[in-house]
């Protein structure tokens, strides 16, 4: 079947005999035992809950894992996969991560004595040379967020099995409709499906799906263990946005195109941050390894200042925090969501200070350019001498 | 978002009538879930009583409807048939007369036959493709004319510009229920109809988890009228199931698309097939009202209805072949569903009169969702086969269809 077939056509209540078009709700938390000392297939909605079953089935099906696992945050999805790793194990990352997950690697399990190192995942050679005989996770987002880097998951793939490592990849910004991880070697996908695959802004939850039955075990334990798992009516609500997946990203993803070369010929912006756009660095990786370039992208205009009045004036994009939602978003990253990345790591990163992020949405494009474009011209009414350059500590 | 402003329908589904959230700045609505409000003093709230009157997520649910439609706030019902209810307990009393498409939903037709004309509510069901039979149709008693358009299930329309004139001719009320193609792909208001008729449980949320209705009007006083009526009856939308269908409304315009596109395509492959005797579709060119169609709708929409050259055995073992399509009622959905109208929509309409307005036995009718056209087809050709033997269209060549359920 096709992708847009998968999405809406399987089984969405296995064994019921109401035969209901959604899944139903199974707001419950425990479950009446036949016998005392024997279960039935669920006991206790930590453990196990059906309305969490279909949607984690369904999600390793598009993911082409094994097995899927739904957790209440894309944070405590990442932070299951860290749960793998031994106090003396270390993690070596791609320097360009969200910033939460910066802040998990760097300021919690180092109290668990395990420590992260970040290097550029697009420069093999140099990721490498941070791998030790004690690295047991890599660790990578492709495209990167903010910047929108094409990271080689297949050679960071090679790179990690060499080393007896495990690779786990953020692929939040594309979802499986546009990129299969663990097709290109990887042994864990995780997503903040708070991003595109419930995609409308309504709720937080994380996905991890490996392939490796061995691995699921473990996974699944600590799930259970840490009492981390997706509840049943965000499990529906997920459910209900997945269907429209492919449609949402399909539009999505051409209006993303059309801003971003809207943006690349617009006098005030002065580089463009996508890889759809055939002059980016990571244009061609991309398409040899993913199905599109997603729907977010960033772009500078030389100037915080500009940035941030431009920000401040769109009325048609939320100024807020993720990514990924049929709405169409603004951000400043430096300044909001990756803020909480510490200074130590973003020594390792570039991150202009005048970025700006924008997740495209399925609004009709030529509100979106119009919107931009009064932005634009209002953060052109107060002549602004400071460069991007001289304001970096301000915001940093 | 004020509604003033002019926007794009994809940016109206997502904006439109969009209501802050004042308290937390949630970029989503919340749900609350509550029965009643609490009173600053005694007898002063802050706009919302109790929820069977009103309801801050269902404020919020009739705010998008109306920016869609290009109306003032919408109100919002449980089901597409308490708005249908609803709109003639506001709009007719004892002694008056209602005309009403002869092809409409099974359950209209129920409502009068049932209820109303209990009650001592007349109507004249008729065939509202011809104006001149509906102008004939038209006494001293008929107070407002309800037309479906196009009409469930073998998509028979209506000239709603037509229409209007005859009903501003006589102080009648014309009322559309556009459940088959939403405000996204057919304007009523603005084609001169007084009220836009919705059952959202369709394409408005568009994912078969909810059921629900909405009436939408400009007249000021017709929404009061509305609104009082449905708090004496007690007929308003949930919190949640508001807060699903706005959900649902986001993704609209980029679903009728969808299915329009998908629509068309099955509907061309089903007419060329040897099998098919005819496919009832208004975009395609068979279709005797494509004209009309074209005139009134931005497409052609998502449904669509054919009958087998064979007789009902085979339609309805055709129907229970079907692996990918759903065998199921409703329409609208992100799945694609197969009904049987003669035994289940239009289950309530007397024999005699299904077989005039040509809901045959053999009729099967289609709500093309969103999966893809070619597996959708597949589905078809492999049950055309299975039922009639062999290769059933000839030229094509088999593709193999996952078992879906």
């Amino acid at each position: 079947m096709k992708f847009a077939s998968r999405l809406v056509s399987f089984d969405v209540a296995p064994g019921d005999p109401y035969r209901p078009m959604a899944t139903p709700i199974y707001q419950t938390a425990t479950f009446v035992q036949e016998q005392a000392t024997e279960f039935g297939p669920y006991d206790y909605s930590r453990s196990g809950n059906p309305t969490r079953t279909v949607l984690e089935e369904q999600l390793a099906i598009l993911e082409n894992g094994r097995r899927g696992f739904c957790f209440s945050s894309g944070m405590a999805a990442i932070t299951c996969v860290t749960r793998l790793l031994h106090s003396g194990d270390e993690i070596v990352a791609d320097s360009d991560l969200y910033g939460g997950t910066c802040r998990l690697f760097t300021r919690v399990l180092d109290r668990t004595g395990i420590t992260a190192r970040y290097a550029d995942a697009c420069d093999t050679e140099t990721f490498a040379a941070q791998v030790t005989g004690r690295t047991k996770l890599l660790y990578l987002e492709s495209p990167t967020n903010p910047l929108l880097r094409v990271v080689d998951i297949r050679q960071i793939a090679d790179l990690a099995h060499a080393n007896g490592a495990l690779l786990a990849v953020d692929s939040s910004a594309m979802s499986p409709y546009l990129q299969n991880p663990l097709d290109l070697g990887a042994d864990i996908v995780l997503h903040s499906a708070t991003k595109f695959l419930c995609g409308h802004s309504d709720v937080t939850a994380g996905v991890v799906v490996v392939k490796d039955e061995e691995l699921a075990k473990q996974i699944y334990f600590l799930q259970n263990a840490e009492g981390s798992a997706l509840g049943p009516f965000d499990a529906f609500l997920f459910l209900r946005g997945l269907k429209t997946l492919k449609l949402r990203l399909d539009c999505q993803q051409k209006n993303a195109q059309a801003l971003a070369e809207w943006l690349q010929a617009h006098p005030q912006v002065s580089s463009v941050n996508y890889p759809g756009l055939a002059s980016s660095p990571g244009y061609l990786l991309q398409h040899r390894q993913a199905r599109g370039a997603g729907a977010v992208l960033s772009f500078t205009t030389g100037s915080v200042e500009a940035s941030r009045r431009m920000v401040e004036a769109t009325r048609m994009f939320s100024i807020c925090v993720s990514f990924g939602s049929i709405n169409s978003t603004i951000s400043l990253p430096g300044c909001m969501s990756h803020a909480s990345v510490p200074p130590e790591v973003g020594a390792f990163r570039e991150l202009p200070a005048d970025l700006v992020r924008i997740s495209v949405g399925i609004e009709d494009i030529s509100d979106l350019t119009a919107d931009l474009e009064r932005a634009f011209a209002v953060a052109d009414t107060i002549s602004d001498p400071v460069t991007a350059d001289e304001d970096t500590s301000e915001v940093a | 978002m004020s509604n003033e402003e002019k926007f794009q329908v994809s940016t109206l589904a997502i904006h439109g009538g969009r209501v802050p959230d004042a308290h937390a700045e949630a970029v989503v609505y919340p749900i609350f879930q509550t029965a009643t409000f609490e009173q600053q003093e005694t007898g002063v709230t802050k706009g919302h009583s109790y929820s069977r009157v009103s309801n801050p997520t269902v404020d919020a649910l009739e705010q998008a409807i109306g920016a869609l439609e290009g109306t003032p706030q919408a109100v919002c019902f449980r089901t597409g048939m308490a708005a249908i209810t609803t709109l003639f307990l506001s709009t007719v009393k004892t002694g008056d007369h209602v005309i009403v498409s002869d092809v409409v939903y099974g359950g209209t037709m129920r409502l009068f036959r049932e209820v109303l004309n209990g009650l001592g509510i007349a109507n004249s069901s008729l065939d509202t493709s011809d104006l001149v039979a509906v102008e004939r149709a038209v006494t001293p008693q008929t107070k407002i004319i309800l037309i479906e358009t196009p009409g469930n299930p073998t998509m028979k329309l209506a000239d709603i510009a037509g229409i209007a004139a005859i009903t501003r001719k006589h102080g009648l009320l014309l009322a559309v229920d556009n459940t088959f193609l939403t405000p996204v792909l057919q304007r009523p208001l603005e084609l001169g109809a007084d009220i836009s008729v919705l059952s959202t449980t369709k394409y408005i949320e568009g994912h078969h988890a909810t059921v629900g209705g909405s009436l939408a009007c400009s007249d000021e006083k017709l929404l009061e009228r509305f609104r009082l009526v449905r708090k004496t009856i007690g007929a308003i939308q949930a919190p949640l199931d508001s807060w699903l269908t706005l959900r649902g409304l986001k993704t609209l315009p980029i679903r009728m698309k969808a299915h329009s596109d998908t629509a068309l395509t099955i509907a061309e492959w089903l007419e060329a097939h040897p099998y098919v005797a005819r496919v009832y579709y208004p975009g395609l060119d068979s279709f005797p009202q494509k004209a009309l169609a074209e005139r009134q709708q931005a497409t052609f929409g998502g449904m669509l209805s054919f009958e087998l050259k064979a007789g009902p055995a085979e339609a309805i073992a055709v129907m229970n072949a079907l692996r990918l399509w759903i065998r199921a009622e409703s329409l609208g959905g992100v799945e694609s569903l197969v009904t049987h109208p003669a035994t289940a929509t239009h289950a309530d309409v007397p024999v005699e009169t299904r077989q005039k307005l040509g809901i045959t036995d053999g009729l099967i009718r289609l709500s093309v969702g969103l999966e893809a056209a070619e597996d959708l087809i597949a589905d078809l050709r492999q049950a055309l086969d299975l039922v009639f033997g062999g290769n059933s269209e000839r030229s094509a060549d088999h593709e193999v269809c996952q078992p879906a359920r």
